[in-house]
């Protein structure tokens, strides 16, 4: 039996070593999200994450340690242990480890407060160049992203400057979503009848994925869409060239909302008759219904 | 006549027939082999109509085994779905996958981990705070019942309709009847209503227990941390089931009567639901690690043959953790957008929920510290927990940094959180438990070498099969996608997690293995200690094994902590061998007719067939009114009866 229990033990010890390794290799060779930021919001997000985790390590690993070294150390079979049957505390070592993790927690606890405040999503983007201003709409099982100054409205696709701070109002015209485009930064609720914010930031060009992360039904997997981060001049070329574009009329708009999935994103220039589009769409939930 | 019910709700895809088919034929075969062993009368006697707390516990086991082979099934299919979307070959519909997983989160939690729990309370609190009985057995009784309607419900709704698709916490307006008109999120409402009463019944009579049923000599702070930990639990039952009932009312009367608290429209305001839903949620998730963490108490100091360290800083970690519950409930949303004081008040309590849990955890390892640690299966799990739990807590600790939880929520990093926290904790815990108690109550020992092959199974699958889950949310896969682009790079992990799946079901494989294995060899594995055969250290070892009806033929006495090791130390007996009589309650047939009485009206309002939920409802009533005029509910064993039931049990010499 002793025998099986070592095996097992070597075995468990090489099998999660090699997990680790596994896991290591995978993350660096592939694009993952959270880890490789594009928008500075996406970034502090990431240090946070890092710092956090390096923080609970001064507990974590002493914990490991501690385990298997007394389980080792006190196991039956070992005669030159002590054995103290009747040792049941010490005011000492229970203070000690009421205030050591404390203390992690009070450093963590100011991190909490202080990230939550310069990391608020309702806070706007200080800078030099001037916000862009997007209105996003969740439908089923769509994203419409209007562009309230340019007058354009496109779906599952979003061209945004890069370093440009971008200003976020989003509500749903479906169940509850949530809007999250992992590399620029961390996601908001996007909810019927009223506006949440978000603000970010992307520093890099390229494309980002970007996708619900709410369950809204039965097309909810397909809610992608895709944030392009350009060069002002591209973005503003991509503004030019919707002005032929199909006008997204609030008839156009309500076939636009019902329920279905979306494989092309499309593009739609938006009307003088379709500029209240998204207060109408939050306010038809406030009154009376449809 | 038959409501909104017609053969349009038998069940269509070829999933759904073939788990509906399958339960059905296994409900046919069990039916048939009870009638061939002429196991009917017997089944109703000892066990149906049983008031017996050690009887209701096993049921209770019994059902949680069975729902935990069900959300394994699912895991199953959802793995496998993920495995394989991306080719075209997945076995799902966006539907059915939706349906599978809110129906895996419904019955791992209502019908596994809560289930299992109430077996533990209803198999050890008695014993363990020397008493004979729960304070109100009848109710006991009604809150099994309860519980096993709303597990058959869900069940139904595999074979007649279909399961909501909304997530298991079915938020609205998702779950309104605008986007979700169908049956499912009513049968979810129902099986959780019904259960949710069995609930807090059994919070309100367990509780009752502890506080009046203790041994003579057994002060508060002399209880077990076992009945500590469950105490705290219960707390938590009472406090936080009616938030849930008062919720899930209002949910149904949307859907019922047109109103609107939760719509979008109207002025409803599903935010609401999703504050109330989680003020009751996060202490759920307590209730069921509460009494897991009295688990490993009990087993640390009993396998390391020592007294447990810290017992009273263990104690008001339970308080803390108890009152900590109700003030975090926020955390599961921080990503709504209540502003940066709120988001960060709600974070800050949470991270504090680490403290008392960082000290239990500590008090664990150094309970081994100058022990004589003896590495035995219960004593496995335990090892095992505190690897995943402290990982997990880790991660959970990570999330409550709301601008962190910002790119972590509802993507699969927090699918792999939750999962570590209750698989390593909860259900680690409920295994420990069922291999550590079951020679009490079956007077044999489980085989501790394929015992040790399932918790290796089951641990190394774990690990495969959430660390992936890890690395994903950090890719960006959000939890609930029955397929995603091939160009995400997703699938090979997803393939890794579905291989961790199947090596935890060869861990579950084992288990059964080990239970037939042990039965079959019960003459080799047999106790022959005279019922204590770990060396025990509390009350539940200090009487006869199996235990009898009463528990304990002469009620002990608890000086000390541990009394029975003292016992055994002083070498002189906890009690003495003085009988006298001890009045019982008789069996009793009411508890499972209120639940058919439960199931009509459940099924009656899913399908909209009101005379059946109006029928229900007055076999209910009636039931207890017969059940409250009849006073000659309990019976009287003699002295001389019990000496003669005594003389033929084995026990400890210093029972």
């Amino acid at each position: 039996m002793k025998k099986y229990a070592r095996l097992a033990i070597i075995l468990g010890i090489i099998a999660l070593c090699g997990a680790i390794l596994l896991a290591a290799w995978f993350m660096s060779t592939h694009n993952v999200a959270v880890m490789n930021p594009k928008g500075i919001i996406a970034e502090r997000q990431q240090e946070l994450m890092t710092y956090s985790t390096l923080l609970m390590a001064i507990i974590v690993i002493p914990v490991f340690i501690l385990t298997f070294g007394i389980a080792w150390r006190y196991r039956e079979g070992n005669k030159k242990a002590k054995y103290s049957p009747e040792l049941s505390g010490s005011k000492l070592a229970e203070t000690i480890w009421w205030l050591i993790p404390g203390v992690i927690i009070v450093l963590l606890s100011f991190v909490a407060w202080r990230s939550s405040h310069e990391l608020d999503p309702y806070k706007p983007i200080t800078g030099d160049v001037k916000p862009l201003k997007i209105q996003v709409i969740s439908l089923q099982w769509k994203w419409l992203f209007i562009y309230p100054d340019q007058h354009i409205a496109s779906v599952n696709y979003m061209p945004v400057p890069v370093n440009t701070p971008l200003d976020f109002t989003i509500t749903s015209d479906a169940p509850m979503n949530s809007f999250w485009i992992p590399q620029l930064g961390g996601q908001v609720y996007a909810m019927s009848g009223m506006s949440t914010k978000l603000h970010l930031l992307a520093n890099q060009t390229g494309d980002f994925r970007g996708s619900s992360a709410n369950i809204s039904g039965e097309g909810f997997a397909d809610m992608n869409f895709v944030a392009r981060s350009m060069k002002q001049t591209d973005f503003d070329a991509w503004v030019a060239s919707t002005t032929n574009a199909k006008a997204l009329t609030m008839e156009q708009y309500d076939s636009l909302a019902k329920p279905s999935t979306l494989k092309d994103p499309t593009t739609y220039s938006l009307p003088a008759t379709s500029d209240a589009l998204y207060d109408t769409v939050v306010n038809k939930y406030m009154g009376h219904g449809h | 006549m038959f409501g909104r019910l017609t053969l349009d709700a038998l069940p269509k895809d070829l999933v759904t027939i073939g788990g509906a088919a399958t339960m059905v034929v296994a409900l046919i075969g069990i039916v048939l082999l009870i009638t061939r062993l002429k196991r009917w009368g017997w089944l109703w006697r000892e066990w149906i109509t049983s008031l017996d707390p050690k009887k209701i516990g096993v049921m209770y086991l019994v059902v949680a085994t069975v729902m935990l082979l069900r959300g394994l099934g699912d895991a199953l299919l959802l793995r496998a779905q993920q495995a394989l979307a991306t080719t075209g070959y997945g076995p799902l519909d966006s539907d059915t996958f939706q349906q599978i997983f809110s129906a895996h989160g419904t019955i791992m939690i209502f019908f596994v981990a809560m289930g299992a729990i109430f077996a533990m309370m209803n198999l050890l609190v008695p014993m363990m705070i020397g008493s004979r009985d729960v304070a109100f057995p009848f109710m006991n009784a009604v809150s099994f019942w309860l519980f096993a309607v709303g597990m058959a419900l869900v069940n139904i709704s595999l074979m007649v309709g279909e399961f909501q698709a909304a997530g298991w916490l079915a938020y609205p307006p998702l779950s309104e009847l605008q986007y979700s008109p169908g049956v499912g999120v009513d049968y979810w409402i129902w099986t959780l209503q019904i259960a949710g009463i069995g609930s807090l019944l059994s919070g309100v009579n367990f509780f009752t227990t502890i506080v009046k049923m203790r041994a003579p000599g057994m002060t508060l702070m002399k209880m077990p941390l076992f009945i500590w930990s469950v105490l705290g639990s219960l707390v938590l039952i009472i406090f936080a089931f009616p938030i849930l009932t008062a919720t899930l009312g209002m949910l149904s009367l949307d859907r019922l009567m047109g109103m609107h608290f939760f719509t979008s429209t109207f002025g409803g305001n599903p935010m609401m639901y999703i504050n109330l839903i989680w003020a009751w949620g996060h202490p759920e998730v307590y209730i069921l690690i509460l009494p897991a963490f009295g688990v490993y108490s009990e087993i640390v100091a009993t396998f390391s043959r020592k007294r447990l360290f810290g017992y009273t800083s263990m104690v008001w970690a339970i308080a803390a953790i108890t009152l900590l519950s109700f003030l975090v409930w926020l955390h599961h949303f921080f990503t709504m957008g209540a502003g940066a004081d709120v988001n960060a008040f709600f974070g800050i309590m949470t991270m504090i929920i680490a403290v008392p849990t960082g000290v239990k955890v500590f008090n664990w390892l150094f309970t081994m510290y100058r022990g004589r640690v003896r590495f035995t299966t219960p004593m496995l799990w335990f090892l095992g927990f505190v690897v995943t739990f402290t990982i997990g807590g880790a991660a959970g600790v990570l999330m409550a940094v709301p601008p962190a939880d910002f790119q972590i929520h509802n993507s699969l990093f927090l699918v792999a959180h939750f999962h570590t926290m209750i698989i390593g904790g909860v259900l680690f815990g409920a295994f420990a438990a069922f291999s550590y108690w079951f020679p009490k109550f079956t007077g044999f020992r489980l085989n501790e070498f394929l015992g040790k092959c399932a918790f290796w199974c089951w641990l190394s699958g774990f690990i495969v099969a959430f660390t992936p889950l890890y690395i994903l949310g950090l890719m960006g896969a959000t939890r609930r996608l029955d397929h995603y682009d091939p160009s995400m790079g997703w699938q090979w992990l997803f393939i890794v997690a579905g291989l961790g799946v199947l090596l935890i079901l060869l861990g579950v494989g084992f288990q059964v293995l080990q239970v037939g294995y042990s039965i079959w060899k019960r003459k080799e594995l047999r106790d022959t200690t005279g019922g204590d055969p770990w060396d025990g250290r509390t009350l539940e070892w200090a009487t006869a094994t199996p235990p009898p009806v009463y528990n304990f033929a002469v009620l002990p006495k608890a000086d000390t902590r541990d009394p029975f090791w003292y016992a055994k130390q002083g070498q002189k007996p906890l009690s003495s061998r003085k009988f006298e009589p001890i009045t019982l309650p008789k069996n009793s047939p009411i508890p499972i007719i209120i639940a058919v009485g439960a199931i009509m009206v459940g099924f009656g309002l899913v399908w909209y067939m009101w005379w059946m939920a109006i029928a229900g409802l007055l076999i209910v009533v009636v039931a207890l009114i017969v059940r409250l005029s009849d006073e000659n509910t309990e019976y009287t064993l003699t002295a001389a009866e019990i000496q003669h039931l005594e003389a033929r049990s084995k026990r400890s010499q210093y029972a």
